[in-house]
């Protein structure tokens, strides 16, 4: 890695100062733009926002994991699904009087709730479960194999293997799960009608309110020592560990963190689409959500955001008309943001700034630039 | 039937599922074990060999198509390779987690040229009538067992690309630059190897025997654009067991990946057997992170 561990985002550092009144003018302005969206767009365009955003989230926590803590996980659709599940399966039973099961379980012969739908029926244990499920099970999946020391390629390699089994599990376990068909068809949620305009507009704002304060939360957090010793750790682990630092730890925080993120994200996006299914939590959609990042940025959480957005507006725009083709660009997408542009869309943002005013000044205040 | 031949039989299962594996996953576990890098297109390669022997039993029917397709494929997959590590994983090799993504593109990309080529649906590769049978035990304790003749001939495809690699490596001086640079990599170049034409090497050797994994895999249901992939995932949980490009290794932890899938499987069913296998694999890491074979090293940052 060519940055040095104190520099958080290529404008941080020397020019941090200078740069403050602009690049507080320009998140302040977006935000603003997306608190009016309700009135800018249209209702379908708005859900789709919202969606966007809800995975945004996601993508901000492999900002974490993957550009800060060097940990790549092909896996995230698993906590992104436990998230989904948990507030679906809430949903699901909320509708039904007591004692009637959901219709796919009455399809499939089951006569009895299995047990681990039980508490689900609890609001609160929902809610709970939507992030305490996939950071639990995060922990200690990535306790067990960091403290192993196995890593790096290891880790992803496991992590694809992980999700593979939840989706088959899902899809195998039909009579429980629904099938390949997951959970769809919710009408409220807490006693609030869903598919009203004014529940899709409640629900977008939480979107965004929950987008930025991750935002500010996991930007304070990268700043922080806790940030350094992760950045540290990617690029030197075994060095870490000769200054009397335990790795595992850390990476365990950092992993829990984004697999919590992608259980909101989960949820928020089961909330705006009306479903959760296998489809969005396998091997393929997993790794799709490490391409949103490697688009954006992998260490820029603005990146995150903006490479979530722009995949899958294109994902939406090009898949429903040449279906055949998206999948041929999202190929190429892999392999040139990967060999030509590892910085991402941020590092593209960083290197004109450098280029242009920046270049020179930072030639002025550190001497020569690299 | 009693629980014997059941028995008998899913450890035979095991065991052609297990050569399955050691042919798809070998290529991995050597690149990986010279460049620290994984192929996630490997799988294609897979998809490659069967849509190759497919092609060459329109150009040569009869009992001994299969025969042939099976250069075919390993040239066609080596071939494929080559194009792939020069142009890609070459530029890579000090960024082995990029690798993995740039590799899954071309996959993705591989995948959708054979649905636009072949359809979605797949191809049928017919088994020639030596290959269409299946022998049964007639008495004794294991009285009901039947084997297909197939899954004999995948076994004995295994057994002769373990033999002919491990003399290539063990006796050749090509395996010995391969175990040079195996072992220590900045020793061997200091010596004067060609690291880059080794890793060229290994890399299209791998890809050729995944192209004839794909022809024996061919010989047991349809070849799809997709069919790699079900292979692939348990080949990678093999490098992870196996241990750094240790040829031993891999074929050990094939043989552990493949008896305890079809093992497990007499218990429950496909989708919790995979559960049951990654909590199997992480168990094993608890014992020995280091694999199921480690080449002795002193270097600490692999």
């Amino acid at each position: 890695m060519d940055m040095s561990l104190r520099k958080n985002t290529p404008l941080s550092g020397p020019l941090a100062g200078i740069a403050f009144g602009r690049s507080l003018a320009v998140p302040l302005a977006v935000v603003a733009l997306g608190v009016l969206a309700p009135w800018l767009v249209s209702a379908y365009e708005l859900n789709l926002l919202a969606r966007f955003l809800a995975m945004a989230l996601l993508a901000m926590g492999l900002v974490l994991v993957w550009g800060q803590g060097g940990v790549l996980s092909l896996g995230q659709g698993v906590f992104f699904g436990l998230g989904g599940y948990a507030i679906a399966m809430h949903m699901k039973l909320a509708a039904l009087a007591d004692g009637d099961l959901p219709d796919f379980m009455v399809w499939s012969g089951l006569d009895a709730l299995p047990w681990w739908w039980v508490p689900f029926k609890s609001p609160l244990v929902a809610i709970l479960g939507v992030v305490l499920v996939p950071g639990a099970v995060a922990a200690l999946f990535s306790w067990a194999v960091f403290r192993r020391r196995v890593g790096g390629v290891y880790f992803a390699l496991i992590t694809q293997a992980l999700a593979l089994a939840f989706a088959t599990l899902l899809i195998s376990q039909q009579p429980s799960t629904g099938g390949f068909n997951g959970l769809t068809d919710f009408q409220t949620l807490m006693g609030v009608e869903l598919g009203t305009p004014a529940a899709a507009h409640g629900l977008y704002w939480l979107t965004l309110a929950l987008v930025v304060g991750v935002f500010v939360a996991l930007r304070a957090l990268m700043a922080s020592r806790y940030g350094l010793l992760l950045r540290a750790i990617r690029d030197g682990e075994n060095r870490i560990r000769f200054l009397g630092y335990d790795p595992t730890p850390f990476k365990v925080v950092a992993f829990t963190i984004g697999a919590v993120l992608a259980g909101l994200a989960g949820a928020l996006f089961t909330l705006h689409a009306g479903v959760v299914s296998p489809a969005l939590v396998g091997v393929v959609p997993s790794i799709e959500m490490v391409i949103w990042v490697a688009v954006g940025g992998r260490n820029s959480l603005a990146g995150a955001i903006a490479g979530t957005l722009a995949v899958n507006l294109a994902k939406d725009g090009v898949s429903s008309a040449f279906p055949d083709l998206w999948l041929y660009a999202l190929g190429l997408v892999f392999v040139l943001v990967v060999t030509l542009l590892p910085g991402g869309l941020a590092g593209l943002v960083a290197d004109a700034g450098a280029a242009g005013l920046g270049k020179r000044l930072k030639t002025l205040i550190i001497g020569e630039a690299k | 039937m009693g629980e014997w031949p059941l028995i008998a039989g899913q450890v035979f299962n095991g065991f052609s599922v297990a050569s399955l594996y050691v042919l798809a996953a070998l290529g991995l576990a050597l690149s990986f074990g010279l460049m620290r890098v994984i192929n996630m297109a490997h799988g294609e390669m897979l998809m490659l060999g069967g849509y190759l022997a497919y092609l060459t039993l329109q150009v040569v029917p009869g009992p001994l198509g299969i025969l042939a397709a099976m250069p075919v494929a390993f040239l066609g997959a080596a071939a494929v390779g080559a194009v792939l590590e020069t142009t890609l994983i070459k530029r890579l090799s000090a960024r082995p987690l990029d690798t993995l993504l740039a590799t899954w593109g071309v996959s993705l990309i591989l995948q959708q040229a054979a649905r636009n080529i072949f359809g979605a649906i797949g191809v049928d590769v017919r088994a020639p009538q030596w290959l269409n049978h299946a022998y049964t035990v007639q008495s004794g304790l294991l009285e009901g067992l039947t084997i297909p003749a197939t899954r004999l001939f995948i076994l004995a495809v295994a057994f002769a690309v373990m033999g002919a690699l491990s003399l290539l490596l063990a006796r050749t001086r090509i395996g010995l630059l391969v175990r040079a640079v195996n072992q220590d990599r900045g020793m061997a170049a200091a010596a004067g190897i060609n690291v880059r034409a080794v890793d060229l090497s290994v890399f299209c050797l791998g890809t050729g025997i995944a192209g004839l994994a794909g022809v024996v895999l061919a010989l047991l249901g349809p070849v799809t654009p997709n069919v790699g992939q079900s292979y692939v995932v348990p080949a990678f949980l093999v490098v992870v067991l196996g241990g750094l490009g240790s040829l031993k290794g891999t074929a050990i932890a094939s043989l552990i990946v493949g008896l305890f899938s079809a093992l497990v499987q007499i218990l429950v069913d496909v989708s919790l057997a995979q559960v049951l296998l990654l909590l199997f694999v992480i168990g094993f890491i608890q014992f020995r992170p280091q694999g199921v074979v480690a080449v002795r090293s002193r270097v600490l940052d692999a």
